[in-house]
């Protein structure tokens, strides 16, 4: 008996403090949706300014799922969108690439998001449509307190090859180079492989993280680390690689003089109409050229 | 009083009808997965196919898609694991058995029973931001994603079901054999180790095989910590993948492409692992049945 109380009162306790916490974290986007609601209250002049006015007299739902560049530009103008309009509802969620390709295959959601060009084989398996809305470079990056910051090409390749394991053989700390990589899914690695490392091998010790953000941890937190992301996703926490001379940066993708870049497509089953259609264009369209330049990404 | 028998014999056999449907719908279910996952790695079962998935290189980019290096590190990661908890775990039980004050005792029982029901993703992400960092400054060696980090959270992990099932069983024995033992005059320790810890030994196999079972069955922990390099590990240093982190790695590829074939037969391997293990349970509680009765 006294035992069922002590144990009572452990999970009583433990259920307290789970809860406390729980509350405290759903406060604060309560607070936030507040205040930007009351800010843009003007809900006519957006209207007016920012072709939202195709989906006027539109309802439905829209689900999206794909791959995970493209969530923030998605999330952004979906905002606006059901908030110019409530009749219309969009869903977003990752998975990466590949599972953006099956879901809209297979009718479970009416677009998906691919970081990369469809293969000929999914292009005739579903009879899909591929929508290019932006730009985004591939970087690779190194923690910012390696004193390397340019590397060529061979080297590169090298590193990543397993050929080239102390990063003092490119001038920098006698250390071993510790490689991270992503999974097979990811739209960023194959970019990388393709125009970095030229379809070079790739050493099969490689970490293999499974986002861009895990990416930015995992080198953030290893001062012997190389790596890659998307330009959009580059901070403070990491240091993007000069590439033979070749700063990345965002223009210099837009340029072609940085040459390690791909397009982020949206992708229906069949042609779109509607709802969809609506959607789709106005990524495409001027009015969403600030989204995506503020995700890091270069609107086309 | 004729009425109210006939009554329960009738809601009686309601319910044994209800429970024999809830018992066939599962066992259905099992054998629904296990012929989907059949016909989905079917392409894998041709001599070509074979010889793909079981050779030494995965490198999907290159057309070659050997699991081998990634059956080996999940077979290291788990056998590690377990090798290292069920000792902990038998000396744990101990010390909640008897030779803890009681207070203490009620506490750690207390957290053991609390730790099974941490979500395996609260453990691997709170330990991926800590133990790579500690392990890779500490041997100045690798990542620190590695074998070594994923074994030290699944030994956390898999300690309190072994545990569990061990204290379950010596509970029961408690009663008749605490009494003898102190009349007998044996010291706690050797009641433990000498009586206690023999007699059950059958049950110490189960509670080893379900904690390999847990072991080889966790995602997250594997995910976040070997640093999924699928290649054969030479030290515990060594970073490994794990065949439940490939599945959760490669599900998301061009669902047309080969690499995703190999899924399947990663499903498959681990089904019939987690099968032979439950049969091998059965087989050993069968035996326990007719084997030694302490009363």
């Amino acid at each position: 008996m006294k035992r069922n109380i002590f144990f009572m009162l452990v999970i009583f306790g433990l259920i307290l403090i789970v809860s406390s916490c729980a509350g405290a974290s759903v406060d604060k986007p309560d607070k936030k949706t507040q205040n930007s609601t009351s800010n843009e209250s003007g809900a006519d002049k957006i209207l007016e300014q920012t072709g939202l006015e195709q989906f006027a007299g539109l309802e439905g739902t829209i689900d999206i799922a794909g791959g995970t560049a493209h969530i923030t530009v998605m999330e952004k103008a979906a905002e606006r969108i059901m908030k110019a309009n409530s009749k219309i509802k969009i869903t977003i969620t990752g998975g990466g690439s590949g599972v953006g390709v099956q879901k809209v295959g297979e009718e479970l959601v009416q677009i998906g998001n691919t970081g990369r060009s469809l293969s000929d084989e999914e292009i005739e398996k579903y009879g899909l449509k591929s929508f290019p809305f932006c730009v985004d470079g591939v970087t690779a990056c190194v923690h910012p307190d390696n004193s390397v910051s340019e590397l060529t090409s061979k080297q590169l390749q090298d590193i990543f090859a397993g050929i080239i394991t102390n990063w003092k053989d490119v001038g920098g700390n006698d250390a071993s180079i510790n490689l991270y990589g992503r999974d097979e899914a990811s739209g960023t690695r194959s970019t990388f492989w393709k125009k970095a490392l030229n379809k070079g091998d790739v050493a099969e010790k490689v970490n293999i993280v499974a986002s861009n953000g895990a990416m930015r941890t995992s080198v953030s937190n290893d001062p012997n680390a190389i790596g890659y992301v998307g330009i959009g996703h580059l901070d403070s926490t990491i240091k993007s690689i000069i590439l033979d001379g070749v700063e990345p940066s965002q223009e210099k993708a837009k340029t072609g003089e940085y040459p390690v870049t791909r397009f982020l497509f949206m992708n229906t089953k069949g042609e779109p109409d509607g709802l969809v259609k609506a959607f789709i264009d106005y990524i495409q369209s001027d009015y969403c050229h600030d989204i995506i330049e503020s995700c890091g990404y270069i609107p086309l | 009083m004729a009425n109210t028998s006939k009554d329960r014999h009738l809601s009686e056999k309601v319910l044994k009808n209800i429970f024999k449907i809830a018992a066939s719908v599962s066992i259905l279910a099992i054998f629904a997965i296990l012929v989907f996952l059949l016909y989905f790695a079917s392409p894998v079962f041709s001599l070509k196919g074979l010889q793909e998935v079981f050779s030494w290189h995965w490198q999907p980019f290159q057309g070659e898609y050997g699991i081998l290096p990634v059956i080996v590190g999940s077979i290291c990661l788990s056998v590690l694991a377990t090798v290292i908890a069920f000792p902990i775990g038998i000396s744990v039980s101990a010390f909640i058995y008897n030779l803890a004050p009681g207070l203490l005792a009620r506490i750690v029982n207390a957290v053991i029973h609390f730790m099974t029901s941490i979500p395996t993703i609260v453990y691997a992400f709170v330990s991926a931001m800590v133990l790579p960092s500690l392990i890779r400054d500490f041997f100045k060696y690798g990542s620190g994603f590695s074998l070594l980090a994923a074994t030290i959270m699944l030994v956390i992990l898999i300690l309190p079901t072994i545990v569990l099932l061990i204290n379950a069983t010596w509970i029961g024995y408690r009663k008749s054999i605490s009494l003898t033992c102190a009349a007998l005059g044996i010291i706690p320790e050797q009641e433990v180790f000498g009586v206690v810890l023999p007699i059950s030994r059958k049950n110490l196999k189960i509670a080893f095989v379900l904690g390999f079972a847990r072991a080889a069955g966790d995602t997250m922990i594997a995910l976040m910590l070997t640093g999924n390099a699928p290649q054969v590990p030479h030290t515990v240093l060594d970073s490994i993948r794990a065949l439940t982190a490939h599945i959760a790695l490669v599900v998301a590829v061009d669902s047309t492409s080969a690499a995703y074939h190999s899924v399947f037969a990663c499903g498959l391997i681990l089904l019939l692992t987690t099968a032979l293990m439950s049969i091998g349970v059965g087989y050993l509680n069968q035996r326990q049945d007719k084997g030694v009765d302490i009363a």
